[in-house]
Parts: structure tokens; sequence; C-alpha cells
């Protein structure tokens, strides 16, 4: 009888002032498991908890290498992602081959910005239902931005987004002091326990589902650059294990991957984002 | 009133007669760039072991005529490149024009990222060359100095096809042939770039200065020296040849009214 006449298209504001659609990109976010990233004075981190839609497939990928020194973890539509990535690859090797630098951070940030933008003000398109976070070295050093689907992109020190991301948020402001001035396995170790916060009972990080993408300099204050690189399987288990190491709670972390998958994670009961 | 948008800006008909069309044409033959017109001579430019000196002389040719004996052809970039023209003076009015275009474009990124001498020289080197593939050339040959991303000199050319090139010393047009032989004596390759100093660097410019003014007949003793280090750019336009000696003129014969 009463239905919300203003949630159609990506044009019309809603009386309160509001832009359904856009708020409804953003939950498409909020479906997408966990990613965390953080920055030191030294280096950018992600991390990421993967899922497989059942369990005879493989796990979908959530950290992607845009460039040598950029990054991206991403949480909801993963073909909205690929867009996105795509496009950065590109101005990223454009900006290469006409200027011979690395794209600044900023710089790609607020491209992506402005195009996602475009789509909540134009009749017939629709927000990218994707959230990001870009991480990157550049000349001015080690960054991370937070991008969200209404377009709006911020540079962050530590940010979670996706499912259950608060968990993971509350440990990164609790903690927020001692990133700076991590080394890099400390900092990657810092994303692995805030990705631990988000997951809910029975369930672990794994060698199957957890992704490390790293980037950095070689030393402080010199140009050397890690380039970044996406750590899965067998590279993250020394981490996975230092990890286990450092809990009291001497739980036996079951090898079972996501036995009831993806659904549970994703449904609309959890408490997310507030 | 005629609300045409043809005839937008022009004078009423009716109050001044039919204007004449001919002079509206535009169906004629859109002519490219067959040759330069107004020129400068050369550039040179030497990298010392702190950044880069480069000089060039404030003359523009026209033809054989000395023109313009006022024209800077040295321009800084962002306060930490600098870039020397040789060849149209037009074309570099627009280079000149496009490069103030770009650093202000670049100086609006919120986080101060300045494009590096090196970025500048491939950003340059691109825009030749794509105008050469449109068979319109800027008819240039530039050279790009400063600092690299790691804070080295870094002294690079490019020229009207988009060719580019690198040496510790480099130089263009009659330069090429008359100052690098001087320039190569002090640095022949990258190492010996750290054994000199810039105020030998700065009298070896000088040096090639006076010899190009010697012995290239559409020189000036005139010219702009610029001394580009990580402190910034020093550019002086009005420097003078002092010093000059032509006594070895005298037994230069076979040219000019000379009869004997």
């Amino acid at each position: 009888m009463f239905r919300n006449n203003y949630d159609n298209d990506s044009v019309t504001f809603s009386p309160q002032g509001r832009i359904f659609q856009v708020e409804y990109a953003a939950e498409a976010v909020k479906q997408g498991s966990v990613v965390v990233g953080l920055v030191s004075k030294t280096h950018a981190v992600l991390v990421a908890i993967k899922r497989n839609a059942e369990e005879l497939s493989s796990y979908q990928k959530k950290l992607f290498a845009v460039d040598e020194h950029v990054g991206l973890a991403i949480a909801g539509l993963t073909s909205d992602a690929r867009v996105l990535s795509n496009f950065m690859k590109q101005q990223c090797l454009s900006q290469r081959l006409t200027y011979d630098r690395a794209m600044p951070l900023e710089t790609l940030v607020s491209l992506i910005g402005d195009k996602a933008q475009l789509n909540t003000q134009h009749y017939g398109k629709r927000p990218y239902g994707v959230g990001l976070l870009v991480a990157g070295v550049d000349e001015t050093g080690p960054h991370l931005f937070e991008f969200q689907p209404s377009g709006m992109t911020q540079e962050m020190l530590a940010c979670a987004i996706g499912a259950r991301s608060q968990m993971a948020r509350t440990y990164l402001e609790k903690n927020l002091d001692k990133f700076a001035a991590c080394g890099r396995e400390e900092l990657i170790l810092h994303g692995l326990r805030a990705l631990k916060e988000t997951l809910v009972q029975e369930r672990f990080l794994t060698v199957e589902n957890t992704s490390v993408g790293v980037v950095g300099l070689k030393e402080p204050g010199k140009k050397g650059l890690e380039f970044f690189k996406v750590h899965d399987g067998a590279e993250v288990k020394d981490w996975i294990n230092s990890l286990t190491n450092d809990t009291e709670v001497a739980e036996e972390p079951t090898e079972e991957p996501a036995a009831e998958g993806s659904a549970a994670e994703g449904s609309d009961s959890m408490q997310v984002d507030p | 009133m005629d609300h045409r948008p043809q005839a937008w800006g022009r004078p009423r008909d009716d109050v001044y007669g039919a204007y004449d069309a001919s002079y509206m044409q535009t169906n004629g033959p859109n002519q490219h760039t067959q040759s330069p017109v107004v020129t400068g001579t050369s550039v040179v430019a030497i990298k010392f072991k702190d950044g880069v000196v480069m000089a060039a002389d404030n003359l523009a040719s026209y033809g054989s005529l000395a023109r313009f004996t006022d024209v800077k052809r040295i321009r800084t970039f962002a306060d930490t490149s600098i870039v020397g023209f040789g060849g149209d003076v037009s074309d570099m009015q627009y280079l000149d024009r496009h490069l103030t275009e770009l650093s202000i474009d670049e100086a609006y990124q919120q986080t101060a990222h300045t494009l590096n001498a090196r970025s500048l020289h491939k950003y340059l080197s691109k825009l030749l060359y794509h105008r050469r593939s449109k068979f319109d050339p800027l008819w240039n040959h530039l050279l790009v100095a400063g600092l690299d991303e790691e804070g080295k000199p870094f002294l690079a050319a490019a020229d009207l096809l988009g060719t580019t090139f690198s040496s510790p010393s480099l130089a263009t047009g009659f330069g090429s042939m008359l100052a690098q032989p001087i320039m190569r004596r002090y640095v022949p390759d990258e190492e010996s770039v750290a054994n000199l100093t810039r105020d030998k660097a700065v009298e070896v410019v000088r040096e090639c200065m006076k010899v190009l003014f010697y012995r290239d007949a559409r020189s000036l003793d005139s010219y702009s020296l610029a001394v580009v280090t990580k402190d910034g750019i020093e550019l002086s336009e009005n420097e003078k040849l002092e010093k000059q000696s032509w006594a070895f003129a005298d037994r230069i014969k076979g040219y000019g009214t000379q009869t004997v």
C-alpha cells in the first residue's frame, strides 16, 4: 500500500534529504566479508577474510594489486570492484607512460571518487556496490584510503569495512597509537588481530581464508620500495601461527574451513555497522 | 536584427552594409609548420655534483636577421626544474603557456606532488612525439634539467621528433658541435660529474657561450644562465659575455668581403 517511492533511482531525494539507492549500495558493502587496512610510517597493510560460495568452490579473491606501489581490498560486489580496479590499473599505467612516475595515491583515489559520484547523479545509473580500501606508497610515504559507493573517499590511519567490521574497528581504535611506529611484521599481526575480532564462534583464520597484502618502504626515509604483494595460502601460515601463539586461550584451531558457508556471515540479522 | 549565430559579433548589415564574407573563408588548406620562422639558437647545459647549469642566449633570429635581442629562452617549472628552448620561438611560447597551465593544474592537487625533472622531460617528449605524429611538429629542441626522484642531477634532451637523449652534458643546435666537445672534456661520463664543482661548471658554460658567440653567426653576447640544485633555481637573464678576445679573427680568411 505505502511503498517507498523515493528509492527507484539515484537522482531523487527523499523528503528527508536522503538518496536511498546510495544507502542501499552502502548496505552491499556490509554484506561483503571483512577487510582491514592500516598504515605505519613505513608500510601499508591490507588483510582480508576470503569466502567460498560453497564447499567445492575456490575462495573469492579480496586483494588486488593495482600497480607496483598500490593495492586494494574489496568488500561488496566483486564484479563492480573489478571495474574500478581495472580503471585504476589503466590510470596508473598511463601515469607511468606520460610522466614516468608512480601515480600519487590521493590523485588515484579522487579519480575513482569522481567516477563513483557520477553514478549517484545520473538517471538510469546505479552506484557501485562496493567499498574499497586502497593502500600504497607514493612520494609522500605510505597511505591508506577508504572508498565508499557514494563516491566519498577519506584518508585513514586504519580502517575496516564489510560484515561485522565494527569489531575490527574497535580493535583498531584501541591500538591506534601503536601503529605508526610498527615494523612490517608487527603491523601485519595487528591487522590479523583486528580481522580475528570479527569472526563468529567456531570460525578461525586459516591459510585458506586469509589474505595479506603488504607494500612499504625498504628502509625508512629512503626511496627503495617493497612492491605491493598479496600473500595467500602457505605464505600466511607463519603469521597465523604466531597469532594463535599470542592468545592465552589454548583453543585448538580446527581446520574446518567455513562449513556453514558465507550465508551466516552476511545475513541481515547480524549486528553490523550501526 | 539578424540573430543567426553566423552573424554574431559582426557588423550589422543594415548599418554598415553587406559584410565581405571572403574574409571568413575557412575552406583553404590547413597548413602545418613546414619550417621554423623566428628561431633561437643553441642551449647548453652541464651536470655538476649538486645540480645542473644551463645557458642560452637572448636572441630570436628571423632568418639571418637578429630580430629580437631580449627573448628569454630558459624557463623554470615548479621552482624545481628548468627547460631551455632551441628552435622556433612561437612554438616555444606555445610550450611555455602549456607548461604554465600544467604547473597550475599540478599545484591544485591537495598534497603537493610536483612533477620532477624526469617526469617533465618524459611529458614533453611525449607531447613533441604526439605533434610530429600529427605531422604538425613543435619545431623545438629542448633541454630539461633539474633533480630526479632520488635527488640526483638530471639532464635530458627532447627534439621535434620526440627523440630523447641523456648525457652529463648536452647542447642543442650549433652548440652540439661547438660546445659539446668542450664540456665533454670536463664530464666525459656520469662518474666524473661527482668531481665537478658548481663554480667550475658555471665557468665551463660561460666559456662555451663565448665560443658560440665567436663562431655562431645567429648568437648574441647577452644570455640567460640558470643553476638548478636541491635548494632551488637561480636564473639570471641578463648575463653579458666578458673578456672577449677577437684576436683570432685576424687569421680567418675566405669569408665576407675580404680580398686578400
